[in-house]
């Protein structure tokens, strides 16, 4: 394979200060051999969290005895999924009325979204480490477990619920850098149809590169305080961290 | 707005409206079906092209589809409507038109005098009449220039936005790719971030960063990051250096709104940059960035079929002659275009109507990971676009964008293109990567350490050099 001595200094300099991949050589025009099955095998990483599911239990089993409710969106599998975000954003009608005998005042919701292993590897541990810091200042329903859920499902969880405020811990879009990167968005008095620009939001809680669990869970926990005497969140709690982008375009 | 009938095959097909049948006429895609206005059946659609085929183009001019009263992206589109560039083909219907476009005798002047007669409307009309060769080959013949530093859009040029994004906007961290982006002869299009941040401090560092490099290594190109308008207003308010102003449009008012911009706005930032002057050949300051999708994401689509919003897009950018319009196909995700061979059709379709329109089209080749797409099939939409001629294309490390988070072209990617189909960088660029030692007389790359050892001592390089 070509991978030349001579490029090797050039690599090490560039790639101090950047993780993109710099100085990759070249054969030709082309990729060399180990530089394009890297690329390939970050891509399988990403397509196989993409598709990934929660495994039964595997959740449940981090959460310490807590108790736990599944639910599903209106999404029936992936494919579905992945083409219409508005079924992942609501809740299969049986489930809705499953979840009104749990009345609560804070809901938090641990959903596949993009990646189920990202769910899989964090969802449970900064649901427990916020359970530590919450339980007395805050009544906490059960852990929904949510599949083939959109953030905004949890607006519904959370109506659902009775709930004033709702974290929705979820599997973010994997990149090829990260496949399991896990995002907690906050939403005040979550109610259908809120917009994205009413929540806050955390993304790359992913220890040890992104958020540590604790971290994230300290930085929740003062968002949720925070949200609780101003009555809102997103744009109008100021000085928080608005969410802009969405799951849309970010051009 | 009154309803449209054709009988096909001993079925009567209906439409209630222009829109429907320009969305029933749609090759498929994820998008027209989430909005729910995608044709219902292979049968209906292939109807809704016999009736769009026969249907005259001044038809446009007259049946609105986003209402003139209630959109200024409309009132631009028929208040600039050049009726003498028109002429020539007002006669024609779509059907008709799709031939003209692809007749010999029509040539690249010839489309160049009637682009500024044809409408948003019309391009999209018969490019849902074409197939993906007809897109090709009529795209070919039109060559858009544009100029700033140097100029691009020339036949037998290809040229590259060097992408150099960075998680968290580290100036070396920046530096670095834009070095190995240099070392592989990308960044003739411009030099562009995407920045991790709205801070306008940050900003304001990476554009002297950029001006920098520029300067210290006397290269003949441009530099943005691209951020909000309302950004680059202040930036150029506060003295930053900026070449190009950037900014995302889409094709209605309301689309446009939720991106935070209107004509006025844009009109503003145009006159503004202008005003700096600081092309030396040209002064087309404006970079645009589109994509299919966007007016349905923001819930502003007006039940019009996203291609067709797409090209009203383009009608934003041509009011401001820019250097630059990059449609980001993939980008959007697979609810949108769901695979490889949906945002090859997507591209290619934008790529005509730009051009058609006047514009100097780049593509931003790209899919993200929830998208049934991979490197092969971005492999074939470069290399598809590349015979027709694309202005521009990415160039990012490796394809991976570690900050946006997708796969785009890399820079050896461009070098691909360049082998295969035989093409060169702008010439004013391919002049300085000749006399800085990174090609060969031939255009051929070379190695690069007598370019490091020449730009050393350039400080925005930071040691980087070695």
């Amino acid at each position: 394979m070509a991978d030349r001595p001579d490029i090797a200094p050039l690599r090490q300099r560039l790639r101090a200060f950047t993780n993109a991949r710099v100085a990759i050589g070249r054969v030709g025009s082309s990729v060399p051999t180990a530089a394009m099955l890297e690329f390939q095998l970050a891509h399988a990483r990403a397509r196989d969290a993409v598709y990934d599911a929660l495994t039964p239990g595997a959740v449940e089993q981090g959460l310490a005895g807590w108790p736990t409710i599944s639910v599903h969106s209106a999404a029936p599998d992936r494919a579905t999924y992945l083409l219409r975000p508005d079924l992942g954003r609501r809740l299969r009608p049986e489930d809705a009325a499953r979840l009104q005998v749990e009345q609560a005042q804070l809901a938090i919701v641990i959903a596949d979204g993009l990646s189920a292993t990202a769910t899989m590897a964090h969802g449970a541990a900064l649901a427990r480490a916020m359970v530590e810091r919450l339980r007395h200042d805050w009544r906490i329903g059960p852990m929904v477990i949510a599949h083939q859920a959109r953030v905004a499902l949890g607006d519904e969880i959370g109506e659902a619920m009775g709930a004033e405020m709702v974290v929705v811990l979820i599997g973010e879009r994997p990149g090829l850098s990260a496949a399991d990167s896990l995002s907690a968005y906050l939403t005040w008095a979550p109610r259908r149809g809120r917009l994205d620009s009413e929540r806050n939001c955390i993304s790359n809680i992913r220890p040890p590169h992104g958020w540590s669990i604790a971290d994230a869970a300290d930085e929740i926990v003062r968002i949720l305080s925070r949200a609780r005497a101003a009555r809102c969140t997103g744009v109008a709690l100021a000085g928080g961290e608005a969410l802009t982008a969405g799951e849309g375009p970010a051009y | 707005m009154s309803a449209y009938r054709i009988d096909l095959a001993g079925t009567r097909y209906r439409f209630d409206s222009l829109a429907e049948v320009m969305a029933c006429a749609s090759p498929a895609r994820s998008g027209d079906e989430l909005a729910g206005i995608a044709a219902g059946s292979a049968q209906q659609r292939v109807a809704a092209r016999w009736l769009l085929a026969d249907l005259p183009l001044v038809l446009f001019l007259e049946d609105q589809l986003v209402p003139y009263e209630r959109d200024e992206v409309t009132r631009l589109i028929i208040d600039s409507h050049d009726r003498a560039g028109f002429a020539p083909i007002a006669h024609l219907t779509v059907g008709g038109f799709r031939e003209w476009l692809l007749d010999d005798a029509t040539d690249g002047a010839a489309l160049a005098s009637a682009a500024g007669g044809i409408t948003p409307e019309m391009a999209a009309a018969v490019s849902k009449l074409m197939r993906n060769q007809d897109l090709v080959i009529a795209a070919r013949k039109i060559e858009n220039v544009t100029r700033f530093r140097n100029t691009i859009g020339l036949r037998g040029r290809l040229s590259t936005r060097l992408q150099p994004n960075h998680p968290t906007d580290d100036p070396q961290g920046v530096a670095a790719s834009i070095l190995d982006g240099l070392l592989m002869g990308s960044g003739d299009a411009v030099i562009g971030i995407n920045p991790a941040t709205d801070d306008l401090p940050t900003i304001a560092r990476l554009l002297t960063l950029l001006d920098d490099l520029r300067m210290g290594m006397d290269m003949p190109t441009q530099t943005c990051v691209l951020t909000h308008v309302t950004n680059t207003l202040a930036l150029i308010g506060a003295g930053a250096p900026v070449d190009l102003c950037f900014q995302s449009i889409a094709g209605t008012q309301t689309a446009n709104r939720g991106f935070g911009i209107s004509l006025a706005l844009l009109d503003e930032a145009h006159d503004a940059t202008q005003a700096l002057a600081r092309g030396t050949v040209g002064q087309n300051v404006m970079y645009f960035e589109t994509g299919q999708g966007s007016c349905l994401s923001s819930n502003a689509h007006h039940g019009v079929d996203q291609q067709t919003l797409e090209c009203r897009a383009y009608a934003v950018a041509r009011r401001y002659c820019p250097l630059l319009v990059n449609s980001v196909v993939g980008f959007i995700g697979p609810e949108y275009l769901y695979d490889g061979k949906q945002i090859l059709r997507a591209a290619l379709e934008d790529h005509f109507c730009g051009k058609l329109l006047g514009l100097p089209m780049g593509l931003d080749i790209c899919y993200t990971n929830h998208a049934e797409a991979d490197q092969d099939d971005m492999d074939t939409i470069a290399t598809m676009l590349g015979v027709a001629g694309v202005s521009f294309i990415m160039g990012v490390p490796g394809a991976d964008d570690v900050m946006l988070g997708y796969q785009s072209t890399s820079f050896h990617d461009a070098l691909y293109l360049r082998s295969v189909l035989g093409l060169a960088p702008a010439p004013e660029f391919a002049a300085w990567l000749e006399r800085m030692g990174l090609t060969d007389p031939g255009g051929k790359l070379l190695r690069g350490d007598p370019f490091l050892a020449s730009v050393r001592s350039v400080p925005a390089l930071g040691g980087l050099c070695g």
